[in-house]
């Protein structure tokens, strides 16, 4: 079974869930830049940030057999500080970059003037750079920003169907489905949704297969970055197919993220990163 | 095959300096050329005009020189220079040709290396230029930045990117360090602990450019390599082949001046 979990903060998690990860068939997996817990005062400390999602991360990942890509952005809460803006202006120098693979995590935090404005000039950054948008959706009041981040994308100039609305639940999903947008279900061990509810919802909504995604959104907080595995293991349960899971754990992401035209899911063997380069043996 | 390894020169006399720097100038001009040659060959067709137009582009940005102060006002949402454009871009166009049963071209990270370091030598940036490409450049970027480092007219403005990189614990950062910028230039100190950290980090000592060279006659190295493999068998782990290996190298004799004693005055 190969899992691609399109969302999950490996910064927050230890080498002992890269080896967990791959031993549950995770072999590649997008990084979104987010809130980090602790409130940023300044700029530099962004692009550190997104320097290791572009260096370290990927580092750490391929050590484990698993490909790495990120996407890069000002999330909304930050985006309330005006000390953090800046990072807006240094954001095309690396949407370039070769791994990142779109825009994200943007969205509402508390639907502020302040994320409005963050939302879409970092909606304009995607269609400028050729990139999709991974847009999260608030937790709380969570049908009305639902409904306020579907109007934002429509008055972008990206296509919904260069979108991925995330943190989806049984009470967002019709109406995010309607945008035409791509749709993603964070997978928790807490109350917000869990593998059953998931595999109930694509009961519900079999004509939506195409366009699933599910991920475990696993950070600093109360999470699991074994959930994907969770999801796929209870799609069989009830009765799935190994194609369905196939699809909702790796062809979707794969449909998705490609968009960017940037995904390269080949990942060297550790020994490789050592040996193989005769690029980088130099002198002798 | 793009190490510049025996074109840079090991030992410089100050009053040398100016037809080293032509001789220097000359053979990354035909390291460049051998290197591009055998780019080429891998690439297809669409990559090899990308690769012709992002080259055209970085000569063009060295003969008319830097952007003013590209950086210096954030805020100011100026363009990219299309060849930092594309040095950042290489890896997704800079595509080995179809091989065998591969249906389509794949993206070859040695590929990408290759153009980039191509890239920054066609460019050739200033040091600000280059200190910002490697700073905020992805782990790919900044191994280019460093290998490139011996074809580029940075002086000895490059060493802090070289020990930047050997700060950090991504491995292949570590192996790009060690190349023939680093043999030239690094002090004394800080390239025994380079040799250490590979040793530590399982970077193979074959990334070392002019590994027998400096270390012939190193007594120091010879010491810390030595109570390196005292603390492993201490510990009751095996000693790496190379350890033996670099040691023996310390045991042979410096060649005529090539002993650490002026890296040590100069440098550390
Ligand atoms: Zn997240």
């Amino acid at each position: 079974m190969r899992i691609f979990d399109p969302h999950i903060h490996m910064t927050s998690r230890t080498t002992d869930d890269y080896a967990a990860m791959h031993a549950s068939g995770v072999r590649a997996l997008v990084e979104p830049s987010f809130w980090l817990g602790q409130p940023r005062t300044a700029p530099e400390t962004f692009y550190d940030y997104f320097d290791a999602l572009l260096g370290w991360e990927p580092f750490r990942a391929a050590q484990h057999g698993i490909a790495h890509h990120c996407t890069l952005a000002l999330n909304p809460k930050e985006a309330n500080d005006p000390r953090c803006l800046p990072v807006l202006d240094e954001l095309p120098r690396y949407l370039v970059k070769d791994s990142v693979v779109a825009v994200g995590e943007i969205g509402y935090d508390s639907m502020t003037p302040a994320e409005d404005e963050a939302l879409a000039a970092q909606l304009q950054l995607a269609a400028d750079h050729g990139l999709p948008a991974l847009v999260h959706t608030p937790h709380r009041d969570k049908a009305a920003g639902l409904a306020r981040t579907v109007d934002a994308v429509r008055e972008s100039a990206l296509d919904p169907s260069w979108v991925l609305l995330d943190h989806l639940n049984e009470t967002t999903v019709a109406a995010a489905a309607d945008s035409g947008s791509w749709l993603g279900f964070s997978i928790y061990p807490d109350t917000k949704m869990d593998e059953h509810r998931m595999v109930r919802v694509l009961r519900a909504y079999p004509w939506l297969m195409d366009r699933v995604l599910v991920n475990s959104a696993a950070d600093w907080g109360n999470s699991d970055p074994l959930k994907t595995r969770a999801v796929a293991d209870a799609m069989l349960t009830d009765g799935f197919t190994e194609d369905d899971v196939d699809r909702v754990l790796w062809r979707n992401p794969v449909a998705f993220y490609g968009l960017s035209g940037r995904l390269d899911l080949d990942v060297a063997p550790p020994e490789a990163t050592h040996e193989g380069n005769s690029l980088l043996r130099g002198g002798e | 095959m793009l190490s510049a390894a025996g074109d840079v020169p090991g030992e410089r006399a100050r009053e040398g300096r100016a037809a080293d720097a032509h001789a220097g100038e000359e053979s990354a001009r035909l390291g460049a050329a051998a290197l591009e040659a055998s780019l080429r060959q891998r690439l297809d067709a669409g990559a090899r005009a990308w690769l012709d137009g992002a080259l055209a582009d970085a000569r063009r940005a060295a003969a008319t020189g830097p952007e003013p102060a590209a950086d210096a006002a954030p805020g100011a949402r100026r363009p990219l220079p299309a060849w930092e454009l594309a040095f950042a871009a290489a890896g997704r166009h800079c595509r080995a040709a179809a091989t065998g049963a591969a249906p389509a071209p794949a993206p070859v990270p040695e590929a990408a290396d290759a153009a980039r370091v191509l890239l920054l030598h066609a460019a050739r940036p200033d040091t600000g230029t280059l200190t910002r490409l490697y700073t905020r450049g992805s782990a790919a970027e900044r191994r280019a930045v460093l290998v490139a480092l011996p074809w580029l007219p940075v002086d000895d403005d490059g060493v802090p990117l070289v020990e930047d990189a050997l700060r950090a614990n991504d491995t292949r950062l570590v192996a790009a360090a060690v190349g023939p910028y680093a043999a030239a230039r690094l002090g004394a100190h800080a390239w025994r602990q380079a040799i250490l950290k590979c040793l530590f980090t399982g970077v193979p000592v074959t990334a070392v450019a002019g590994l027998a060279e400096r270390a012939a006659g190193d007594a120091e190295l010879a010491r810390m390599l030595r109570d390196y493999a005292a603390e492993r068998a201490a510990a009751g782990r095996p000693v790496p082949d190379d350890l033996h290996h670099v040691l023996a190298l310390t045991e042979t004799h410096a060649g005529n001046g090539t002993d650490a004693a002026p890296h040590e005055e100069t440098r550390s």
